[in-house]
Order: C-alpha cells, then structure tokens, then sequence
C-alpha cells in the first residue's frame, strides 16, 4: 500500500463530487472510486464520508435513489444535480489556482526573491 | 427551489426522524455489508469479514450522529430526544424519580405559599385604583391624629395630600326589624370613597356635601359581601331604613365586590359616615380634640411630586404645631406615613413573613441538598451507561445536554405539583377566617405571579441540582469504567454528596428544633398562669347601647343581668368587667397615675401607667383571680362612695414599695382623684401572654359605669348547652339586645393567635424538614447498600455477624446523620432565641426538647434506614458471586 496523506479540510466534498461526476454510485462505491482516481494515496475514515454526502444532499448538490448494487445489494446511490455539477466546476477552478499558487510559492529558490 | 428543498428536509428530518433513522442505518449497513463482500473476495471468511469491515467503519453512533446534524438535525430535535430519552430513564428509576419529585414538590410548594402570603400581605396594594400613591398616618397612641378635630386641621393644613379622609371601626347591633345582630363597620368622613376613587356597585355613596354637623348623615353602603350575605343580592335594599343600635339609618348603596375596607386584614360589613358614630359609640365625642378614639387612620393620595418623605415631614409638622396649640388635649410624636391597607399592622406583618421566608428558603435549599445528593447517586449508578455512550462515540456534550433534560423534567414536574398543592392550599386560607365572628380574614389569592416564582425556583434549583453530577461525567474516563464493572469501589473519603447530605439533615434538625421548641412553649402558654383561669369561664358580651339604654339606665340593668344569671342552675359565680376582659382582643386601655403627695400631674412626674379595668362586685371571684390583701367590690362601692381601686402587686410596689403598704393607701389619677386602695390582687397577663409583668388596677364599675361589659361567668356546665341557657335567659331580659357567649379560652385564641400560626407554620415546616431528611438518608443508605452488596456478600460468605454487616452497609449513613443532627441541634437552639419574641415561653434549654430532637432524629434514621438494612441482611453470597 502505498503512503496515504492525510485529507486536506474541506477536500473531501470536492473529491466526492469528482467522484460522482463519473455516473451515480452508492457510498462504498464512491470511497473505492476517490481511491481508485487517486492512486489510494488519500486516507479516508469509511464513516466520515457519511456525514459528508449527507451534507452535499442538503445542499442540494446530490440526488439520491435507493437501487441495488453490482453485489445485487440494496444501496442509496448519489448521482450529481445541476447545481452540484456548477459546484464541482468552480471547486475545480479553484484548487487549481490554489495549487498553482502554493506550488509556485514553495518551488522559489532563495536566489530568485 | 433549493431553499424549498432544504426546508423539506428539513422539516422532514425533524417529522420523520425514526424513517431517516431507519435510512442512515440501512445506508451504513449497507456499506459495511459492501466492504464485507470486498475482504471476504480476498479470502476471508464470512463473519471475519464482516468483523474487519465494522472495525474499519469506525464508531457508527458517532456517524449516525454526525449524519442527523448533516442534514439540519436541529436543536428541537435533538431536544425532543433528549425528552424522550429522559423520560425512558425516569421510568427505569422511578425511586430516584419519586423522591426527586416529592422533594422538590414540598420545596416549590412551600416557597410558593410563602410568596403567596407576602403577595397578599405585603406587595399588593388595596384594592383600588392609583392605590401605588395612597398613603395613610399609621396608628398608634402617640401619633396625635386620633381625634376628629385633629384629623380635621390636618386635612385642612397639609400641603402634600390631594384630599385626607378619615375612618374609624365601629361594631354595632344592626337591625332590619326585629332581628338585632351584631356587625362591624366604618365609621368614615364624608369624602372617604371620593378620596379612593371608588365608583358604587349598587346605589350611591356618601359624600362630603352630606355632612351638616353632628348626626347629620344617618346612610348606610353596604359592602357587596354583606349584601349579598344578610340580603341575599336584593337590589331593593336600596332606600330601605335599618337601625343601628336603635338609630335609623337608610340604605343608599352597595360597594363593588372587590373592595374590603382600608385595612387589608379587617374586612367591614358596612360603611356609614364619622359624624354619625357618635350614635354608635356613646361617649366617643365627635368633636372632643381629646377624645383619642375619635378616628383609626388617615390616608389619602399624595399630591404628584410629593414624596412620602416629604409627606411624612409635612404631616409631623402639623402634629407639632396642634400640640403645640392645644398643649393639653393633644400630645405628638413623630410618625411615619406607609402605604395605605397595612400602616398599623406592617411591622409586625412583615417580620411574619420575614420569618416564614427564612425558614421556607431553609426548606428550598435542604431539598437543593438533597436533590443534589439523589442526583450525584443517580449520575454514579448510571456511571457505566454513560462510559459506554462515551466509548461509543456519543459527544460528552450531548450527555450533559441529556442529564440537564433530566434535571429540568424533573424541576417541572416537582414545580407542578408543588404549585397545584400551594394554589389549593393558598385557596383555603383566604376562605379561612381566623375567629369566629371576627371580620378578619387573609387576603391571599393565588394569581399568575406565585406561578411564575415556582417556576422560575423550580427551573434554577433543576440547574443547580443538575449540574452536580456533570463533573463526575467529564471526568469520566470511559474505558476504567467499563472495566472496573458496576460494582466500582465506593470511596472512604468525604464526598460533596455526604457533605450535602450533613448540610440538608443540619437544616432538618434546625426546622426539627425550631417546631418542637414553639410546640412546647405554645402548651406551656396555654397552661401558665394569667392571673385568672380561662377555664369554665364564659364571657357574655353586651352592650347596652345598642338595644337603646340612655347612661342612667346602665347600672340597674347590668345588676340585673348579674341577678337573672345567678338564676341559670349550674352557673356558681357571675361578675363583669366594663369593654373587654384581661388577654380579649389584646385589647386594653392604660391610665397616668401619681403618688399621692405629687401635687403637679405633669408628664414628668407619672408614677406608672397601668392597665386600667373596671370590675363589678363578684368580679374576682368569677374571673378566679386570687385576692392577696385586703378586700375586693362591694355593691357600695358606688358613685355615692369615696372612690377605691383594687391593684396588682406590680403596682403596688411601683405606688407603695410593697403589697402590705399598698391597702389604705391612696393615690392621685390623671384628674386629680384621689383613690384608695382597698385591696390587691394577684399579678397577671393582660395584652398579651408574652408580656413582661405589667402594673394594673380595678376600679369599681359602679364608680364609672360602661354601656358596654363582658360577664365572666363561672360553670362547670357544657358551653354550649350554657350558651344557649345565657341567650334564651338575656332574651328573657331584652328580647332586642344583641349577646355573644364565648367561652374565655376560645376569646384566648385572638392573643394566641400569633403563637398559634407560628407554631402551625413551624410544625408544618419541621414536618417537611422531617420528611426532607428521611428521604435524604434513605436514598444515601438505600444507595450505598446497593454500590457494596457484593462486598456485603463476601462478608456474609466469610462469617460476618448481623452487626457487622449494618455496621458496614450503613455505618456511614449513621455517621452522616449524627454529625448533621449535632449541627442542626446547635443551630436551631441559637434560632429559637429568636422565636422566643414570639412563642411565649419558648426556651430550647428544655430537656424535653432536647431529648425529643435526639429521639426524633434517631427515629427519623431509623424509618430511613430500615429498607436498605432489610436488604444488606438479606443479602445471599452465592446468588451475588454467580452475577459476576
């Protein structure tokens, strides 16, 4: 396995929208999709993506549907809304001037300033 | 649309949360039953699986949790949960729940009928609109405002009241036609309802312009509970002529319901006006600037921007300059004014309630004591569901929300019943009246205040209680806990709940004290000696102004009915005695009287001020009051003899040095009478039963004849059966004058009356106290017994005696109880020095109280420990050590 980094605050919302953006998926499928897409180099507590969802669907950023797993289980799956999918857009833009900006701050060499 | 949304869910998470519920729990299941299917692929068998799965989950309560908050879970939600929950605990525990509640009920209850007596008595005002500026002179013997002409200049030269008016009691035979019977009224100046803004029911009032001099205004207004009472709601007494005391009178109004008079506790049967009342009161000259029993009080709005400061300033001026004018006839001291209802009364009114306050608080906070110390037992017992809820993920804040809904389910139920059984019983007194035929009553009545101090009281004493146990739940650390098992060890070093426990049974002990010292003395009182024996004595009250009798007429007929009493078989000694009787209404008069060779009667030179009686010949012998020396009233001694008095020897050794000295010798009155006196008598009480020894004298009756007297009559006879005798014999006499027949001792209960109530009060607060305190040790013995059952049944198995093992189980409960007893003991000696003012005869260096203390103490212990002394000796190892 390799070295998992703990989750930034605030990221997880942003990865579960990524997540579903690819097509609806229940909870655990979501937690195996955020590791899949990201090379399981993140940790996440099972349970905490819970409480998360839940805030999204508040929200209003997820619809849920109970239907039955690939498992041929019930499950509740999440799927994106409209606003979810602007939402997911915005975020995107977001981190990526924030990284950007972070990776530029920490790549100057002391020669530079 | 998105708010729409948000709101459904909302409102959906707060209707349908068991469904949401059920929903987060399915979606969790699921997911763990996903993961599950996972590691069972990667070769592990299906309960292993599922095992690691949930382990890898983490605490699904605090999820669950998290999830509900996630989705709005709001305040009253979790509130309604918390509710339920409570709810659900209470019933696992209704012992806790019971007496928790009990206490608190007494507690709320107590305090609850306490404010409802100062609201009455103190706080609220007359009846009366404005009544917040309404001020009055208070009465009193040096206040100088007593007569009609003083109160007159007074209400004509101060500058700080709009108008004054003025009133004064009168009792009177009230007569229809043919049916005398006794009532009490107002006798009150012109203006009297114009100055209290009060508007009729029925009819009109008197006014001021009715007033033309003396006996002017012969009218009558009645008060709306008269009215209805005496004549049944009929609205044509209107312009209808009664007599009063044999004057006609005329009905022009009724007063509306809800006012009772300017005196809060003396509620009147009518009201007619002061010029009048010389014709019910014989003697009380209107215009006499003397005369001291002309008006009662005087009152009246204050003008806007006048203090009561200023006003009282004001009003002691004007007293100062008529002492001054009429140097003889008026003598002022200053006074103050106080709110109009209770002026004369306040002092004494307020240093009841001042008392009753104290002990009740002392109730509240035993019952905090106690309360805190159920609590603390019950947060200890549920120690270990607390740890696992902890373990469990649940936050500590959520549990200290939870045992606060505890708390305040508690407060509000205790408050409830505590403000039902204070409003029934507040109820109760203001229907009750004190003595029969006297038109006193409380004026309680129970209204939205009282029930919002319980409240208030029940809801802080909840917080204060409930938050006892908090820090035992923050320490708490969950994991010793639940592995130190139900049975942790019970610690050997003083807890706040033992020191709570000593607390609460200090302060039983001192309501315990205080009860049993004002019970004792109350007894003493009723058995000391008054210097004359109230028992088989019946007082006939009479007076012969009001079936008509001019002066002259007096003397032969009060012989007479001294000679038709004699005639009643089983009557052996009849004497009377002019007004009221020694200890009756606490009702007396006192007199100036100087040596013999002082010449000048200034104030200055008074030798004493006794009591002043005059007795008719037998008088003694009725009343029991034994003669020392010399002799008492003969039939000679009337207006024709040399005037003579028969003293105490409280006076005499004021007038004589001694009581041998005092017969034949003579002294000067006020007047300048020379007396002499012929005989002394024993000393005795005669305002009240807890005053110091008092001077007194007897002058003969004869010698100053009285329309209105008491027969003292003497009989072993069943008073009833006497007083009906007494009645029918009078009616015999004068079939139209009103009597009354009291035996002495019931008149007794007026001076009693103080004492009465506060033993009444006392005992039913020392029973509370009692209560409070069994309830205390039982939970504390009832609570340690089960913490060490198991350590009792080790005991047991290894041999231990009977005694050993109370001693063990109950030992410190025992311990507790004598250190707070001990403390209570001392404590309530010192407070029933304060009682003393009150209880006659109240001394708690009685070793019968003393030991009944003890005794009830170790009873009270006794009743408190029995149940869990029951248990730790039944105690059976063997079913114990299989538990574990």
């Amino acid at each position: 396995m390799p070295e998992q980094a703990q989750l930034l605050p605030g990221t997880l919302d942003l990865l579960i929208l990524r997540a579903v953006a690819l097509g609806p998926l229940h909870g655990y499928g979501i937690l195996l999709r955020i590791g899949q897409i990201s090379g399981n180099a993140l940790l996440i507590e099972q349970g905490a993506l819970y409480p998360g969802l839940f805030r999204l669907v508040r929200q209003g950023l997820l619809k849920t549907s109970w239907g039955t797993s690939e498992n041929n289980r019930r499950a509740k799956f999440y799927e994106l809304t409209a606003a979810g999918r602007k939402r997911l857009r915005e975020e995107t833009a977001n981190w990526n001037r924030l990284v950007a900006a972070i990776a530029s701050a920490l790549s100057v060499q002391p020669e530079e300033v | 649309m998105k708010l729409f949304a948000s709101l459904r869910l909302r409102l959906a998470a707060l209707f349908q949360r068991s469904q949401i519920n059920a929903e987060i729990e399915e979606e969790l299941r699921s997911h763990i039953e996903h993961r599950a299917d996972d590691l069972e692929r990667s070769g592990l068998d299906h309960a292993e699986a599922l095992r690691r799965a949930r382990i890898e989950f983490g605490g699904s309560e605090k999820y669950k949790e998290e999830c509900h908050e996630a989705l709005g879970g709001n305040l009253i939600d979790s509130f309604l949960q918390d509710v339920r929950l409570a709810f659900r605990v209470l019933r696992k525990s209704p012992g806790f729940a019971f007496a928790a509640i009990f206490t608190l009920a007494l507690a709320i209850g107590a305090n609850a009928v306490v404010f409802g007596i100062m609201d009455g008595l103190i706080l609220r005002p007359l009846n009366v609109p404005q009544s917040e500026s309404l001020y009055g002179t208070e009465y009193g013997d040096y206040s100088g405002f007593q007569s009609y002409p003083n109160y007159i200049d007074l209400r004509d030269r101060n500058r700080s009241f709009e108008d004054l008016a003025a009133f004064n009691f009168v009792f009177v035979g009230l007569d229809t036609g043919n049916n005398p019977s006794l009532a009490t009224g107002y006798a009150t100046s012109g203006n009297y309802f114009d100055v209290l803004r009060l508007q009729p029911y029925l009819g009109r009032f008197f006014h001021s312009s009715d007033e033309h001099g003396r006996n002017s205004a012969p009218y009558v207004v009645l008060t709306y509970g008269y009215w209805h009472s005496r004549f049944q709601d009929d609205r044509s007494v209107l312009g209808r002529e009664i007599q009063l005391d044999k004057h006609a009178f005329t009905i022009i109004g009724v007063a509306p319901p809800d006012f009772r008079g300017t005196v809060l506790f003396i509620s009147p049967d009518f009201f007619m006006p002061i010029v009048n009342q010389e014709q019910v009161a014989p003697g009380n000259v209107l215009d006499a600037r003397g005369n001291m029993r002309g008006v009662f009080e005087t009152f009246g709005h204050l003008r806007p921007g006048v203090t009561p400061a200023k006003a009282t300033a004001d009003v002691n001026a004007v007293g100062a300059s008529l002492a001054k004018t009429y140097s003889k006839e008026v003598s002022h001291k200053d006074s103050t004014l106080s709110r109009q209802g209770l002026t004369s009364f306040s002092g004494a009114a307020r240093a009841f309630v001042a008392g009753l306050m104290l002990l009740a608080g002392l109730i509240l906070l035993a019952a905090c004591a106690n309360l805190g110390s159920l609590f603390g037992a019950h947060a200890a017992d549920r120690a270990r569901e607390v740890a696992l809820r902890l373990a469990l993920g649940s936050s500590r804040n959520r549990i200290l929300r939870q045992l606060l809904t505890e708390a305040m389910l508690i407060s509000l139920a205790g408050g409830t019943l505590g403000v039902m059984g204070s409003v029934a019983l507040l109820r109760r007194l203001s229907m009750w009246q004190p003595f029969a035929g006297a038109p006193v009553h409380i004026p309680v009545s129970p209204d939205a205040k009282i029930y919002l101090v319980a409240l208030v009281l029940a809801i802080v004493s909840g917080f204060l209680f409930g938050i006892v146990p908090v820090r035992q739940v923050l320490k708490a650390n969950p994991y010793e806990i639940v592995k130190a098992g139900p049975t942790g060890k019970v610690g050997h070093r003083l807890t706040v709940r033992d020191a709570l426990l000593v607390v609460q049974i200090a302060i039983c002990a001192v309501l315990v004290t205080s009860s049993m010292v004002a019970v004792r003395g109350l007894l003493r009182s009723l058995h000391s000696n008054f210097g004359f024996e109230p028992h088989n004595a019946m007082l006939v009250g009479t007076n012969l102004t009001m079936a008509g009798y001019s002066a002259d007429k007096v003397p032969p007929m009060q012989k007479r009915m001294i000679d038709a009493m004699e005639t009643i078989p089983g009557i052996e000694r009849v004497g009377f005695v002019n007004n009221y009787p020694p200890l009756v209404y606490a009702s007396g008069s006192r007199a100036n009287v100087f040596k013999n060779e002082t010449t000048e009667l200034r104030q200055s030179n008074i030798a004493a001020m006794p009591y002043r009686y005059e007795v008719s010949p037998g008088y003694f012998n009725a009343a029991a009051t034994s003669l020392l020396a010399g002799r008492t009233f003969t039939w000679h001694d009337d207006t024709s003899a040399p005037p003579v008095a028969v003293i105490n020897p409280d006076l005499a050794g004021k007038l004589f040095g001694s009581v041998i000295n005092a017969v034949g010798g003579y002294y000067r009155m006020q007047d300048g009478t020379r007396v002499q006196v012929v005989g002394v008598v024993e000393n005795g009480k005669y305002l009240s039963v807890t005053e110091d020894q008092q001077p007194a004298m007897f002058l003969s009756a004869l010698q100053s004849p009285s329309s209105a007297a008491y027969l003292v009559v003497r009989s072993r006879r069943d008073p009833q059966e006497l007083g009906a005798a007494i009645r029918s014999k009078m009616r015999e006499l004068d079939a139209g004058l009103p009597v009354t027949t009291d035996t002495w001792s019931g008149m007794l209960s007026v001076v009693l009356f103080p004492s009465r109530v506060a033993t009444a009060s006392l005992g039913v607060l020392g029973m509370m106290g009692a209560v409070l305190s069994i309830t205390g040790i039982f939970g504390m013995a009832a609570y340690s017994v089960n913490k060490r059952l198991r350590e009792l049944g080790i005991r047991v198995a290894l041999g231990a005696q009977r005694a050993e093992v109370l001693q063990a189980a109950l030992g410190r409960a025992f311990k507790l109880l004598a250190f707070g007893s001990a403390a209570g003991l001392l404590l309530g000696i010192l407070a029933s020095r304060v009682l003393a003012f009150i209880v006659y005869q109240a001394t708690p260096r009685d070793p019968l109280v003393l030991g009944g203390v003890v005794v009830a103490m170790a009873l009270l212990g006794l009743i408190a420990t029995w149940i869990p002394a029951q248990r730790a000796l039944s105690v059976d190892p063997m079913i114990l050590l299989h538990e574990e």
